[in-house]
């Protein structure tokens, strides 16, 4: 084998060796926005140990785009029936103008997974409940159908089954005559994934949703949250919500 | 004063099956409603994700209500000892568990789920004011149905009064109960109050004592047995009471609210720029349904027609179910405060005031509670004997004189 042929050798490796650190230090910071917990078994208990949580970039949700609504009526079959005031909405682009300043936002509002939940409070069988892992959801076996929750809900959260409903998603079960929300994606989530919603935002949005465990310090979410100024929506009934906001 | 005979109504004339014909024409279009209901889902209603509570509800919760404020008559005879109320007490029994009955029926078909009703029955969340509701409606029935025991039985004759005693402090919770349904939404600025759980106390006694006297006088015109004007104005006085006590704490509401700045808004709402709401509040539930009333009541020559306190009663039933209507959807048609002081839209009706039209389906089982209250009462005093041969003053006025030949 020539010296030159060595040489060339040497220079592939060095080469490739180089470019396998550029792209890994491309991609894990990419990866790092995606703060996938890791995935529980399914006979390992939800521990309060871990709280879901979502922050909400307000200042990067731009006009024009959908990503976040679209991706949870895919993910959960939700179909309009052309029919707004009664067709489900999990989570929706809501406009704000300042009345004094002008000042104009847009944000998600989803259900905001109250730490202390009034739509739980008020359910009679106890169908509204919270997960030890602080997620919200309804109990389609147990609810009656009776809306309290519905009237409870500071945020508008939940939305009733109007419709009989077909070709449903075999991981989103829904319920005809029952009440439903957001529920963070709660199967995804367990299985290790980002909640649709937050996904779509970082592969199609401006990645203004970021999703995590708001009780581990050392998560993106919290390091974010301590880095820039977070509110809740309704901040004056105590609710302690998992879903904060930047930018309102 | 002359013994009190109860004696149970004949029941055969045409008038009489005639009635109960038209009431089960009532409930079979309100159970026909329901099944519509249920079998389209609630999308063929008025009702959206943004009244989700609508005409069946306004009709349920003003029935039970009501229901309540029909113990009443029952109580006043056996906790405060009038002796002139003590002839009504079954009736007045009977009637408070057969409104219950028809908003019942009315509230458990309009579910999304009724066919879970069993669910609720077994499922409890104590923290939940509606659980709580479940608990104090089915006592209600128990410890109503065991009063009229004591009271129709001679051996149980002595526990009437004990068992009166508690059915009084249950319908006061009851009510309390109802009212908190509303009182405790934090979320909404319609409700939110602990003045609700009292305000609906007045107001169970207003529309229970009007539906009373409109039951009381039409039974005994129908079955031509006599009812004296001694009794029929110490109850429409107390009518007036009654009225005159809803108006105090309506008006204690809103001046509350008024004074708030926060409130301002869901304030000209109702009083001033809601539309229906506010011609139901100002026209139907203040003037029609409580100032008139008043007058017809109060008038010193008016108030003394059975016509014109047959007419206040109605009066103040109309009003009551416009007073429901207003707080019920009224409420929840004004938008959630999410973001104050900011203009908000959104493709969920933030923002902006909910449009609700009743529907056909939710008026026809609404009017079937009322149906089956109704049918309720007049099966059972032809079964039973619930009602007094005669209310003439020698029988309920103690300090009646026979007019000397």
């Amino acid at each position: 084998m020539s010296k030159q042929a060595n040489k060339t050798d040497q220079y592939r490796r060095r080469f490739l060796s180089n470019a396998a650190a550029a792209a890994t230090a491309a991609v894990v910071p990419g990866l790092m926005l995606f703060p996938v917990a890791e995935a529980r078994s399914p006979t390992e208990a939800v521990s309060n140990k871990v709280r879901w949580g979502m922050l909400v970039d307000a200042t990067k949700c731009v006009d024009g785009c959908n990503a976040c609504v679209t991706a949870c009526n895919n993910e959960h079959g939700l179909e309009g029936h052309n029919r707004p005031a009664t067709d489900a909405q999990w989570i929706r682009l809501v406009h704000l103008k300042d009345k004094q300043t002008g000042k104009e936002t847009k944000l998600p509002v989803m259900c905001q997974h109250c730490e202390h939940p009034p739509c739980v409070d008020v359910c009679p069988t106890g169908a509204s409940f919270k997960r030890a892992d602080g997620i919200v959801l309804v109990d389609r076996h147990i609810c009656i159908g009776c809306r309290y929750c519905m009237m409870a809900c500071p945020y508008k959260a939940r939305s009733f089954v109007h419709e009989t409903l077909t070709d449903q998603k075999p991981d989103s079960p829904r319920g005809k005559g029952t009440v439903e929300g957001c529920n963070l994606c709660v199967t995804r989530v367990d299985a290790g994934k980002l909640p649709a919603c937050v996904e779509a935002c970082q592969q199609e949005g401006e990645k203004a949703l970021l999703f995590g465990d708001i009780n581990d310090p050392d998560s993106m979410i919290s390091k974010q949250a301590e880095k820039i100024a977070s509110r809740q929506i309704r901040e004056d009934l105590g609710l302690n919500t998992g879903v904060r906001y930047h930018g309102i | 004063m002359k013994k009190v005979m109860f004696q149970t109504i004949e029941g055969n004339s045409s008038g009489y099956l005639g009635l109960l014909g038209l009431l089960a024409a009532f409930i079979l279009s309100g159970l026909g409603s329901a099944w519509e209901m249920e079998h389209n889902g609630h999308w063929i209603t008025g009702m959206t994700n943004q009244v989700v509570w609508g005409t069946p509800h306004v009709f349920a919760v003003f029935l039970i209500v009501a229901a309540s404020g029909a113990l009443n008559i029952a109580s006043i005879g056996s906790v405060f000892h009038k002796a002139m109320y003590k002839p009504l007490a079954p009736l007045s029994a009977l009637l408070a568990i057969a409104l219950l009955l028809g908003g019942l029926t009315v509230l458990v078909l309009d579910l999304g789920r009724p066919d879970r009703l069993i669910v609720a029955m077994t499922s409890y969340n104590f923290k939940s004011i509606f659980a709580w509701n479940i608990i104090l409606y089915n006592g209600f029935l128990v410890i109503v149905a065991i009063y009229i025991w004591t009271m129709m039985d001679r051996p149980m004759n002595r526990y009437k009064d004990r068992v009166g005693f508690a059915a009084f402090v249950w319908r006061l919770i009851l009510t309390t109960g109802t009212g908190s349904i509303f009182g405790f939404l934090v979320a909404r600025q319609a409700y939110d109050a602990a003045i609700m759980a009292p305000m609906f106390i007045a107001m169970s006694f207003s529309f229970g004592l009007a539906i009373f006297l409109l039951v009381m006088m039409a039974a005994y015109q129908w079955t031509g047995r006599p009812l004296g004007d001694a009794l029929l104005f110490r109850l429409k006085n107390l009518l007036g009471v009654f009225i005159a006590g809803v108006l105090f704490l309506v008006a204690i509401k809103h001046l509350t609210n008024l004074y708030a700045t926060e409130h301002h808004g869901v304030e000209s709402f109702i009083l001033l720029d809601g539309g229906i709401y506010t011609f139901l509040f100002w026209g139907i539930q203040i003037l029609l349904g409580s100032i008139i009333p008043l007058i017809l009541l109060y008038h010193p020559a008016l108030g003394k027609s059975r016509l014109n306190i047959a007419i206040a009663a109605s009066l103040v039933i109309l009003g009551g179910l416009a007073q429901m209507y207003v707080i019920i959807i009224g409420g929840q048609a004004y938008p959630l405060p999410l973001f104050p002081g900011h203009e908000i839209q959104s493709s969920f009706y933030d923002g902006v005031v909910a449009e609700y039209i009743p529907s056909f389906y939710e008026f026809m089982l609404g009017l079937s509670g009322i149906a089956v209250a109704m049918l309720i009462v007049t099966t059972a005093i032809k079964i039973l004997k619930f009602l007094p041969t005669s209310l003439e003053d020698a029988v309920t006025d103690p300090h009646h004189k026979p007019e000397e030949v």
